[in-house]
């Protein structure tokens, strides 16, 4: 990546209405395909936002990049403030080293499709081992903060269970807790729902509403459940070919869309359900 | 003494030693073939007794050392009135050996052929023999001769094993240039360069060979 | 023609017993060192330098294609050609212990390569370093479908400890050759060492399937 690139970014975002997460000229390439063109997409604090398009619209990339599992191919990713994907040095931004983006992924949390608990450790163990091992935080502090949680998400009976023992549901609920533990001030939500079957799908989409409204967290959901996006979202985007098609308040976006693009998705989507 | 003198002077003797390795080499692996297609469809024969007798020749040899079959083999069977000279007792001992190993290979192959193919045969109404011969065994053969690939390495390592019962082989030629030079880095160090070469730039290359000719008669290419 | 003799067996088999005590000291140091390196070899491989994983493989290719026979002679007589002399324990344990490091990297290798890619990404997810992620999720994973391998190796080590008697550690086999050539009777030596030799390793063999299981259901993983 060119200097000359990265002198139009500020060292940091200030003031009292900076984002919280904000991807400024953000490319993602394979080779010669490219993912994500130039994206610029700010998320408030507090604000959920749920990105949905058709598959390879690049928006499951938009989470793998800010959890840094996706490296980026070009612009600069801040995360309450601070640049993530890179660092101040004198004037200009640099590519972060390993222990930059430690700090600053720290206050990001994310949930997976495939839940990825850890399978040799119980329901309790997968959500103390971040505590403990990475906050540092005694362990008898990090089982109360993960038993509060478990019983948060309807866990508590099995905390002692491993993974295998547990439904789709039950994992998921388990690993959103997880992520909780680390008190994150991003919750990513990639595609969690889709993994599991109908009838246990509610379970967790009920966890996610009682965040929405219990807790200030920032949030960033990929999903394919369009009543439940249009439900809890503040905004909604609609991605297609690596671009923010167009994006808008649920209702402006479901009732009322006003690309072509957007109109097709959501009267195909429409005819699935 | 230079590397290049050491190799002038002893060299006749390091090519003539290779080339007994790689007779035994071959020898011993047509051994092992034969004996790991026989034990390994005996391994899965109807009958207990046809069975048990894989099982225990299989058990037995895989179950105790080579080293000590290759003693028991040369030292110990001439009491029961079979004396093999110590060049058969060799390759014979590895043979045997790793016969036993590849016997599981062939049962694990035969096993993993997809049942359909069994059914199919069984539907045009093949005798079970055919059904093995025609359907079965080329498709199980496949199925194993990347493993075998490694088994020939583990039965070239083995060969090295007959210069201990004086079989005139690299291993003993080193061994004796050795004793009376005591250049262990160039002898002992010329030898491992030796197999290696034979290893992966022989037997592995063959065996990709042989498994891309394979693929083309099954029609997988 | 064939006359085995009980009283003889007897006699000698004191002698092969307390052999068979080095048989396996041998191959449990050869073992242990072993699992060591072989998670060195293992791990080299995964570092982002490609020069060391390079390397590391050629090195372990060259040492599982060439006899252990021959590495034991090479261990033991280059050493005292550079003025480092070594007995022949500490020898025979370097040769035999580096040889099946070389087995068990692949053992390992497989075995890392088995745990899925969302464990590594979880792990990023909660903060964890990569020394973390290694020691407390992916080797605890990596170590059930590596079981098999390992304990294959254990057997295979222990099978393999004759060859030390070359270069004159005196286990099993050493002790049935010294046998032999003191009273010119192999039938007896020889086959006792074979008839240890099958009742160590099956049951070591059985032993280990059964812990395989044990351990997977301890680790919650069926």
């Amino acid at each position: 990546m060119s200097e000359k690139h990265l002198s139009g970014f500020p060292l940091s975002l200030d003031g009292p209405d900076r984002p919280m997460v904000s991807f400024r000229k953000v490319t993602k390439s394979y080779g010669s395909l490219t993912v994500l063109d130039s994206l610029d997409l700010d998320v408030a604090e507090g604000e959920m936002v749920t990105i949905i398009g058709p598959s390879g619209s690049g928006k499951t990339t938009v989470l793998r990049m800010l959890m840094t599992l996706e490296s980026i191919n070009g612009g600069v990713i801040y995360v309450d403030g601070e640049p993530l994907t890179h660092m101040p040095k004198g004037d200009h931004l640099v590519p972060a080293n390993s222990r930059h983006v430690r700090q600053i992924r720290s206050k990001i949390g994310m949930c997976f499709q495939q839940f990825n608990l850890f399978p040799h450790m119980t329901a309790l163990e997968n959500c103390m081992e971040g505590p403990v091992h990475v906050l540092g935080m005694s362990k008898k502090d990090a089982r109360e903060r993960a038993e509060d949680l478990l019983a948060m998400v309807g866990m508590a009976d099995k905390r002692d269970q491993h993974p295998s023992r547990l439904s789709g549901g039950q994992q998921q609920r388990v690993a959103i807790a997880r992520a909780l533990a680390m008190r994150p001030k991003v919750m990513l939500f990639d595609e969690v729902t889709s993994a599991l079957d109908p009838e246990v799908i509610g379970e967790v989409t009920n966890v996610i509403r009682k965040l929405v409204s219990e807790y200030n967290l920032t949030m960033l959901m990929v999903t394919h459940q369009m009543g439940f996006a249009k439900d809890i979202s503040d905004r909604i985007c609609f991605f297609y070919g690596g671009k923010i098609e167009e994006q808008g308040s649920p209702d402006q976006l479901f009732s009322n869309p006003q690309k072509e693009r957007t109109q097709q998705f959501l009267s195909a989507v429409k005819e699935a359900m | 003494m230079s590397y290049f003198e050491f190799l002038s002077q002893y060299g006749d003797r390091i090519i003539s030693g290779t080339l007994v390795t790689i007779v035994l080499t071959v020898l011993a692996a047509l051994l092992a073939m034969a004996i790991a297609l026989a034990a390994g469809l005996m391994r899965m024969a109807p009958n207990a007794l046809v069975r048990g007798v894989a099982v225990v020749y299989i058990e037995i040899f895989r179950g105790t050392s080579l080293l000590v079959q290759l003693y028991w083999i040369f030292f110990v069977l001439p009491l029961f009135g079979i004396s093999l000279e110590k060049f058969t007792a060799g390759f014979v001992a590895v043979g045997m050996n790793l016969g036993a190993y590849g016997a599981e290979l062939v049962r694990g192959a035969i096993l993993s052929v997809p049942k359909g193919q069994w059914e199919a045969s069984l539907a045009l109404n093949m005798s079970p023999a055919k059904r093995m011969v025609r359907v079965i065994l080329p498709q199980a053969l496949l199925i194993m001769l990347p493993s075998w690939g490694n088994l020939l390495i583990e039965l070239l390592k083995g060969t090295a094993l007959v210069a201990l019962i004086a079989v005139a082989d690299l291993m003993f030629q080193v061994k004796q240039i050795n004793g009376t030079t005591f250049l262990s880095a160039e002898t002992f160090g010329t030898a491992l360069v030796i197999y290696y070469i034979i290893a992966r730039f022989m037997i592995t290359p063959f065996m990709r060979w042989l498994e891309r000719v394979m693929q083309r008669k099954l029609g997988r290419a | 023609m064939l006359d085995w003799r009980w009283d003889f067996t007897f006699d000698i088999l004191p002698r092969l017993l307390v052999a068979t005590g080095n048989t396996l000291m041998a191959a449990g140091f050869g073992y242990a060192i072993a699992v060591v390196l072989g998670l060195v070899f293992a791990l080299a491989q995964r570092t982002p330098s490609r020069v060391l994983t390079v390397l590391v493989r050629e090195i372990v290719e060259f040492i599982r294609s060439t006899p252990l026979v021959l590495q034991i002679f090479f261990v033991f007589y280059v050493g005292p050609q550079f003025g480092l002399r070594l007995s022949p324990w500490t020898a025979g344990m370097i040769a035999i212990g580096l040889h099946y490091a070389a087995y068990l990297s692949e053992v390992y290798r497989g075995g890392l390569d088995s745990v899925p890619k969302g464990q590594w990404e979880a792990a990023t997810s909660l903060n964890l370093s990569t020394a973390r992620t290694y020691f407390r999720v992916i080797i605890p994973q990596a170590m059930p479908p590596s079981l098999a391998g390992m304990g294959n190796y254990l057997v295979g080590i222990l099978k393999d400890t004759p060859m030390l008697s070359v270069i004159g550690v005196a286990e099993l086999m050493h002790t049935a050759n010294a046998i032999g050539s003191e009273t010119y009777r192999f039938l007896e030596p020889y086959t006792l060492v074979g008839i240890i030799f099958l009742a160590l390793s099956l049951p070591t063999a059985a032993a280990i399937r059964i812990f395989e299981s044990w351990l997977r259901k301890k680790l919650g993983m069926i």
